[in-house]
């Protein structure tokens, strides 16, 4: 008999503008790729905080600064994070991340090096930063329905068992939580190339199967047309793919699809690190098919839990959203165990279902919700990847 | 000592899945399969079962052709098309990059 989820809870935070969060960090965040050095050293001066550092954030420009600053103020904002200190060079786009923030009504501080050195600037954030994480361990977990978690999706390493096993079973996850009330996510848009015409007939209504065929086209247009090669050089499918036996971009794309189940219908289509605003359901978002990029998207997104599907073993966390990697590939478990939260094998020996398997990746949620630890977070894993549109001015 | 499954404890267990009645594929499930291994093959869309002896040693993972298939056929997995073959491939045989490419680029 299936599970009833309607009634379960999980012990989260809930944040200042009714969001809830399953981790409570305190995250000194960089504007810019040239402020990393200053959040690291803060970071080292006190304990409990965690410094994101990154490759971008100086000269970029339109649609690319947009993204830039949607990436920053969408993790910052992530209900995973109790509060922020945010350090720029200079004031003014520090200020613009403050602001965003600061929206969700949690505590954050901006400062600036210039006119001030790594130096002093260290110093003052460092007295905030201590504030902060004395202010943040006593805040208290409290029950939390289900439905208030947004679980978000993508695979890695895939290879043909993980349409077999590993991405039905979130399929079958979102199948049964989605109708309880979950915000989830799918996206990937190079990976859905030879399952578009099916991935159009999944949208809930036609504005957002439009916008998906919008933004798929334009990636083959903009993206694709422009530079493509044999097999994209091996990136779609990837030599991890091949070596486990997927062929082409139609494959990989009807495999990756599984994950949105046998019934789910997403209600809009976002651009990369958008929030979704239509309310509980699931939404496809415009992102890279790499890994660490796309979890970064959806965590900006405001997604709290990632579930990750993968054959011949992704190792990629992520360092505010808990990464719960899924595999049925046995010699994955085999070699890489280490990396693997939820063992879905017996899907292919045909001793587990596909229905047994999405209980267990709930169950799995339910528990890292509460607290336990993923494989990657465990790992130390924390890749964060900002997606960049142009080169820079 | 671990014990080692015998033969026998896994006669159940399939060495081949095939995702749709319509597929002209199927993927290997387990590791070290050897050629003239005579497979159990399951549809997992209605689990109806049936044989097939592989021609070649082929990893865990990769597709057999499940019908003869010639260049410029389409490859069919899902029930859906996963592109077209590039070379030739018997019943039993490996269907992967040397004999099969996308469609699209």
């Amino acid at each position: 008999m299936a599970l009833d989820f309607s009634t379960a809870t999980v012990k989260a935070w809930r944040r200042e503008n009714g969001r809830v969060g399953v981790r409570n960090h305190v995250l000194i965040l960089p504007v810019d790729d040239i402020s990393n050095a200053a959040c690291e050293a803060v970071a080292n001066n006190v304990k409990g905080t965690l410094a994101i550092p990154h490759a971008y954030g100086r000269l970029q420009f339109g649609e690319d600064l947009e993204l830039h600053f949607r990436t920053i103020i969408g993790t910052g904002a992530n209900p995973n994070v109790a509060a922020v200190v945010v350090i720029g060079i200079e004031p003014e786009w520090t200020k613009v991340i403050v602001d965003g923030i600061a929206k969700t009504g949690k505590p954050v501080t901006g400062f600036s090096i210039e006119q001030k050195g790594d130096f002093e600037t260290i110093r003052q954030a460092s007295w905030t930063a201590k504030d902060y994480v004395h202010w943040a361990t006593e805040l208290h977990k409290e029950d939390c329905p289900i439905s208030d978690l947004w679980v978000s999706t993508k695979c890695g390493e895939s290879d043909t068992t993980t349409g077999l096993s590993s991405c039905p079973t979130v399929g079958n996850m979102y199948d049964k939580l989605l109708p309880q009330g979950i915000y989830g996510c799918f996206g990937e848009t190079s990976e859905i190339t030879g399952a578009e015409h099916i991935c159009e007939t999944r949208a809930a209504n036609p504005e957002a199967a439009e916008k998906f065929k919008t933004i798929w086209k334009s990636y083959q247009d903009d993206v694709i047309e422009q530079f493509k090669t044999s097999d994209l050089s091996d990136s779609q499918p990837t030599k991890g793919n091949i070596l486990g036996g997927l062929t082409t971009i139609e494959e990989k794309a009807l495999g990756n699809l599984e994950k949105i189940g046998r019934t789910s219908t997403y209600i809009d289509a976002i651009g990369p690190a958008e929030t979704p605003d239509k309310g509980p359901g699931l939404y496809f978002m415009d992102s890279s098919s790499a890994a660490a990029e796309c979890v970064t998207l959806m965590a900006a997104g405001g997604y709290v839990i990632h579930t990750f599907p993968t054959g011949q073993g992704n190792v990629v966390g992520n360092p505010i959203v808990p990464v719960i990697k899924i595999s049925g590939n046995p010699r994955t478990l085999r070699t890489m165990s280490e990396h693997i939260d939820v063992d879905v094998t017996g899907v292919l020996t045909r001793e587990m279902t596909i229905d047994q398997a999405g209980d267990a990746l709930i169950e799995m949620i339910v528990r890292t919700a509460n607290g336990r630890l993923t494989a990657a977070e465990a790992l130390g894993h924390r890749e964060f990847s900002m997606t960049k549109l142009y080169r820079s001015a | 000592m671990a014990v080692v499954p015998t033969r026998e404890d896994k006669v159940s267990i399939p060495q081949l899945l095939v995702h749709d009645r319509d597929d002209n594929v199927g993927v290997v499930v387990v590791e070290n399969l050897t050629a003239g291994t005579e497979m159990l093959c399951v549809v997992t869309a209605d689990n109806s079962d049936f044989r097939l002896t592989a021609k070649a040693d082929i990893p865990i993972g990769h597709k057999v052709a499940l019908k003869p298939l010639k260049a410029g056929d389409t490859v069919i997995k899902y029930g859906e098309d996963i592109g077209k073959m590039v070379g030739d491939a018997a019943v039993g045989g490996h269907v992967h990059t040397q004999n099969c490419k996308t469609k699209r680029w």
